[in-house]
């Protein structure tokens, strides 16, 4: 089950990056968004899971869309979709992994083995977003709020200015 | 490779290690943010797989960890395709090699 999940989310992230047509990565960007919903609901994390299902797959591949069509990314470019240096950030992607799967591979005995899973209802979750939680709660409202509007106000049409 | 974590640790590097090569690597500004969505989706699997498997899971602070990112993700991305959408309609390209007016 794990194998297969992984296999799904690094594929659609791979096709993603590589995929020339930008609708078709946005299409795969959504299959990789899908297999880490699998992923939350697999490690028993299921408001998380239900919360990646809906804020990814619901808004950000629409939006990820929206932005396409409207800057008009169904075209090809003819200088080819990656850039001159792509040398050197693939080398800095494989440096970050090197180092990454290193720690993974180096800790890899003193992470915890198998425990009992873990009971996180959507009670207990909603208690301690109210109780513990109510101020990173009030900041992230503010911050959503901020960010709606700042959305709307950046991409605003703007008057042609009489000259 | 006694624990199941490890799996999970290294499936969130790769993804990671992939979001930043797309960053690094495309041309277009939505798929530089595709990227950057792909690493903070890596964070949020290491955030969740800890969880899971920590000593205290009822403590419930790595799932509230990820659901904080992911809302702060959705306000990122809102902000940054309206800000794509913006540039598009300044300079009537999302190529980000093309966009070097500020270049000295």
């Amino acid at each position: 089950m794990f194998y297969l999940i992984a296999a799904l989310t690094l594929a659609g992230a791979l096709a993603a990056m590589t995929l020339k047509h930008l609708v078709h990565a946005a299409l795969a960007v959504t299959v990789a968004f899908a297999g880490l919903a699998l992923f939350f609901l697999n490690l028993d994390a299921q408001f998380a899971g239900f919360a990646q299902i809906l804020v990814y797959i619901g808004a950000v591949a629409i939006l990820v869309v929206f932005a396409i069509l409207l800057t008009r990314g169904s075209e090809l470019p003819r200088e080819g979709v990656f850039s001159r240096t792509w040398f050197v950030g693939l080398a800095i992607a494989a440096g970050i992994f090197a180092v990454l799967g290193w720690a993974v591979i180096a800790s890899a005995k003193a992470l915890p083995s198998e425990t009992a899973v873990p009971t996180a209802n959507v009670h207990d979750i909603g208690v301690a977003l109210v109780g513990r939680y109510v101020l990173p709660l009030e900041i992230v409202a503010l911050l959503l709020t901020a960010a709606t509007i700042g959305a709307v106000i950046v991409a605003l049409h703007e008057k042609e200015r009489a000259r | 490779m006694g624990s199941p974590l490890t799996g999970y640790l290294v499936v969130a590097a790769l993804l990671f290690a992939i979001g930043l090569a797309g960053a690094l690597v495309r041309r277009n500004a939505i798929m530089v943010l595709i990227g950057i969505e792909l690493m903070l989706n890596a964070a949020n699997l290491n955030f969740i797989a800890f969880w899971r498997y920590s000593p205290h899971p009822e403590a419930l602070t790595g799932m509230m960890f990820a659901i904080f990112s992911i809302a702060v993700a959705a306000a990122e991305a809102a902000v940054g395709l309206g800000l794509v959408i913006a540039v598009y309609r300044h300079a009537q390209t999302t190529d980000l090699d093309k966009m070097n007016r500020m270049k000295g």
